[in-house]
C-alpha cells in the first residue's frame, strides 16, 4: 500500500489513475478545484476499494496555499510516498497571442503553479530520503509549434524543471517521473476530431503506473510519441519554420 | 483509441454527429447541434439500429463511469448510467452479491440495460433488469431532473425502461444486487435431440434452478429439429471444495474480414460439432460465472466474424401455449432457409410482468437467431418470421432489431402509444423513426 496525493485529481488521466491506485489498495488523497466533481471521484474510488479517499480544494494559482496542501495531506495519510500533479489546461493558443494576461494566467495554472508545488515536494521528499514525484508534462513541450506554443512553453519549463530536480534529487534516492501524453481522449480536447493517434485516459493511466512501479525517468505515452518526436526535435529549423504544425 | 459508433450488428452503417457527456452534474453537451434530435448511447451493444440515429447526434454517456455509493450489507448499489455491468460484477463479487436479470453479455452499461429493459437466464425467476432498478435520476433536453422510481414519478419510471433511450438521458441508478455465497455456478448441460426434449427439460428445470437457456442447431431439420444443448444452473453453496480458477482475459478478434466467415459450410459443420461435442447426455460441473453468463465476451469483438457487411439478430418471444407449434414454425423456416448462425438460442420465459411501458418480454418461448446480412434474402426471411410471430400473437426485441416494419411493430406493441406523450421533443432514433413515422 502506498500513500498517494494527487493534485488535479478530477482530471481524466488522473481519475483512471487513481483507479487503478484504489484497485491495489493504496491511500489516496484527491486535490482539485470543483468540489462536486471531486466528491463524486472520491465517493467512485471508495466504492471501488476499500478505504475512503480524502478530498481537498485546491487552486493552481494560489502558490501560497500549496505548502498548506501538501502538509494537510501528508497529516492525513499519516506520510507520502508518491505525488502525482496532472493539473492543467488547455489553452486557446490565438487568444492568448492577442492577449498577454491570458498568456501569463495560462503560464501561471501550466508551469509557475507546478515549479511551486514541486519545490515543496521535492525539499520534503529529500528529507526523507525516499519518494516518487509523478509529473503530467506533454509531448508539447518538446518543441515549439505554431498551434500551441503557449501551453508548449509551459510543458517545456515543467519537463526541464523536472530534468533538473531529477538530476539533483537522484542521491537522495527520490523517483523523478515526466509524463509526457501525446494526443488523449478527455473532456480537455473535446473540441478536436479525434483520429488513429487518440488514446484513451485508460491506456496512458495504465502507463503511469507501470512507469511509477519501474522507476522510469521520461515515458513517453502512448511509446510512439518517442520515436514521433525525436524526429520532430531533430528536423532542422530552417525546414521546420515553413511547416504548418 | 478512439471510439467508433456503429451498433453491434454493424448494420446499418449511418451519420451522425457525437457528443460526450462527462459527468452527471453537467449540463447536456448541445452546443453547435442546432436542432439535431439527440440519443444517448452507451456501449453500443444493442445490436441494430434502436441505438443509432441516423441525421442526429448521439450523446455519448461512457464518460458517466462512477459508482456512487455501495452497501455491502443490503446490496443496494448506486453508480452513473455508463457503467458497464462488468465493472459492478468486479466491484460486488467478492462482496458477495450478483447482477439479478443480467444479460448475456457483461459489457452493457447500466443505462442501456434499463432502456432496453434487458433479461438472461434468470427471467423465469428473477424477470428483466428493470426489476430490480429502486430509482434512476433522468435529464431532459430542456434541462429537467426527474427522480424516477416506483413511487415517485412513477410514470416516467415506466415509461423509461425499456423507453429506448427516448425518454430522456439516465443520468445515475439505483438497483437492488442479489446476494451470493462465492462466484461459482453449480451447472449442468443436458442434450436434448429434439424441440420436444428441449420444452420437457424446460420445464422440469424452472422449478429447480435460477438460470436455464439452451444453445440450439438451427441448422437441424426433421426429428432433429430443435436439438439443443440446455444449460442449467444455480449459484454455488458456500461449502465448496474445488474452485475453478477466474477466466484470464479473452481476445479480440482483431481485423474484420473480407468477406463473412459465417456460411452454410461452416454453419453446419459447426453446429453439428458443437452438439455432438459433449458425448454423455448430462454433464454437471462448478464454473466461473464468467464462462457461464458471457461465454461470448471471451471473444472480444466477435462481431467482426460477420464480414464489413454485419449481421441481424432476431429475437421473438412467442406467448404461451401456442408458442410451441409457432416455434416450430420459425425453426422449420430458419432451417429450411439454410441462413442462422453459430448462435441461436431458445429459452422459455416465465411469467413476472416487468414495470416498463415497452417492456419486450413476456410469458412464452423466446428465441435468437444470428443472421449474417446477405441482403434481400436475409430480409425476406426475416420479414417471413414476423408473419409467424404476428399470427401468434408474439413480438420482436427492438434492442435486437435493424428492420421490422411499422406494421409489424404496432402490432407487437400496441401499447406504443402510451409511450409517446414520455419521449422527448428533442429525442429519436433510426429504429423509433422506421417503427413510428410511417404508423
Amino acid at each position: 500500500m502506498k500513500r498517494v496525493l494527487i493534485i488535479g485529481a478530477t482530471s481524466a488521466i488522473a481519475e483512471a489513475t487513481a483507479r487503478l491506485f484504489a484497485k491495489r489498495g493504496d491511500a489516496l488523497f484527491l486535490a482539485a478545484r470543483g468540489a462536486e466533481r471531486l466528491q463524486a471521484i472520491a465517493d467512485d474510488l471508495h466504492v471501488r476499494s476499500a478505504a475512503p479517499a480524502e478530498t481537498a480544494a485546491f487552486d493552481a494559482t494560489d502558490f501560497a496555499s500549496h505548502a498548506a496542501l501538501i502538509h494537510q495531506a501528508e497529516a492525513a495519510l499519516g506520510g507520502l510516498d508518491v505525488v502525482l500533479i496532472a493539473h492543467g489546461t488547455l489553452p486557446d493558443q490565438k487568444a492568448c497571442e492577442a492577449s498577454f494576461d491570458l498568456a501569463l494566467r495560462e503560464l501561471e495554472v501550466n508551469a509557475l503553479s507546478f515549479i511551486s508545488l514541486l519545490t515543496h515536494v521535492a525539499n520534503r521528499f529529500e528529507r526523507q530520503g525516499s519518494g516518487t514525484i509523478a509529473v503530467i508534462s506533454s509531448v508539447a513541450g518538446d518543441r515549439g509549434r505554431q498551434s500551441n506554443y503557449v501551453y508548449g512553453s509551459a510543458k517545456a519549463a515543467v519537463s526541464t524543471f523536472l530534468g533538473g530536480l531529477r538530476n539533483r534529487l537522484q542521491p537522495a534516492g527520490v523517483h523523478v517521473l515526466t509524463i509526457k501524453p501525446g494526443f488523449v481522449d478527455t473532456p480537455m480536447t473535446r473540441d478536436f476530431p479525434k483520429g488513429a493517434l487518440w488514446a484513451s485516459p485508460e491506456t496512458i493511466a495504465r502507463g503511469i503506473d507501470k512507469a511509477i512501479r519501474k522507476r522510469r525517468d521520461v515515458i513517453y505515452l502512448p511509446w510512439f510519441w518517442r520515436p514521433v518526436m525525436r524526429l520532430i526535435r531533430e528536423l532542422p529549423e530552417p525546414i521546420f519554420k515553413k511547416l504548418r504544425l | 483509441m478512439t471510439r467508433r459508433y456503429h451498433s453491434w450488428g454493424r448494420y446499418p452503417r449511418i451519420r451522425q454527429r457525437v457528443v460526450r457527456l462527462w459527468a452527471r452534474h453537467d449540463p447536456l453537451p448541445l452546443q453547435g447541434l442546432d436542432d439535431l434530435s439527440l440519443l444517448p448511447f452507451g456501449n453500443g451493444r444493442s445490436y441494430g439500429d434502436s441505438c443509432l440515429n441516423d441525421g442526429g447526434a448521439l450523446i455519448d454517456v461512457r464518460g458517466l463511469d462512477r459508482f456512487i455509493a455501495f452497501d455491502p450489507s443490503t446490496g443496494i448499489l448506486r453508480c452513473e448510467a455508463g457503467v458497464l455491468l462488468a465493472e459492478i460484477l468486479e466491484v460486488a463479487v467478492p462482496k458477495g452479491w450478483f447482477i439479478p436479470a443480467t444479460p448475456g453479455t457483461q459489457l452493457a452499461t447500466v443505462g442501456g440495460a434499463i432502456a432496453n429493459d434487458v433479461h438472461g437466464k434468470a427471467h423465469h425467476r428473477d424477470g428483466t433488469f428493470g426489476r430490480h432498478v429502486r430509482c434512476f435520476e433522468l435529464l431532459r433536453s430542456d434541462g429537467t431532473r426527474l427522480i424516477c422510481s416506483p413511487t415517485e414519478n412513477s410514470e416516467w419510471y415506466a415509461a423509461t425502461i425499456g423507453g429506448l433511450g427516448l425518454t430522456g438521458v439516465i443520468l445515475w441508478a439505483e438497483l437492488a444486487l442479489k446476494p451470493i455465497a462465492n462466484p461459482y455456478i453449480d451447472a449442468e448441460t443436458i442434450k436434448c435431440g429434439s424441440l420436444d426434449e428441449f420444452f420437457a427439460v424446460s420445464r422440469e428445470s424452472d422449478q429447480g434452478y435460477e438460470y436455464t437457456v439452451a444453445w440450439l442447431d438451427c441448422t437441424a431439420r426433421g426429428r432433429k429439429l430443435g436439438r439443443a444443448l440446455f444449460n442449467r444452473g444455480n449459484h454455488a453453496p458456500a461449502d465448496l471444495a474445488d474452485k475453478p480458477r477466474a477466466p484470464r482475459r479473452g481476445h479480440t478478434v482483431p481485423i474484420t474480414p473480407p468477406v463473412s466467415l459465417v456460411n452454410g459450410l461452416s454453419l453446419r459443420a459447426f453446429n453439428t460439432l458443437y452438439y455432438h461435442h459433449q458425448r454423455a447426455r448430462r454433464q454437471r460441473a462448478i464454473v466461473h460465472y464468467v464462462p457461464f453468463f458471457y461465454p461470448l465476451d471471451a471473444l472480444l469483438e466477435w462481431n467482426r466474424i460477420y464480414g464489413p457487411r454485419g449481421f441481424f439478430q432476431y429475437q421473438c418471444v412467442l406467448p404461451a401455449p401456442d408458442g410451441e407449434a409457432a416455434v416450430r414454425e420459425v425453426l422449420d423456416r430458419i432451417a429450411a432457409s439454410g441462413e442462422g448462425s453459430f448462435l441461436a438460442v431458445i429459452k422459455m420465459f416465465g411469467d413476472l410482468r416487468s414495470p416498463g411501458i415497452l417492456s419486450f418480454p413476456r410469458m412464452g418461448v423466446t428465441l435468437a437467431v444470428d443472421f449474417p446480412n446477405r441482403g434481400a434474402r436475409t430480409l425476406a426471411l426475416m420479414a417471413g418470421l414476423d408473419g409467424v410471430v404476428r399470427a401468434a400473437g408474439g413480438r420482436v426485441y427492438p434492442a435486437k432489431d435493424a428492420r421490422m416494419s411499422a406494421e409489424s411493430f404496432v402490432r407487437y406493441y400496441p401499447q406504443w402509444r402510451e409511450l409517446v406523450p414520455y419521449v422527448d421533443p428533442r429525442f429519436s432514433s433510426s429504429f423509433w423513426r422506421r417503427v413510428t413515422e410511417a404508423a
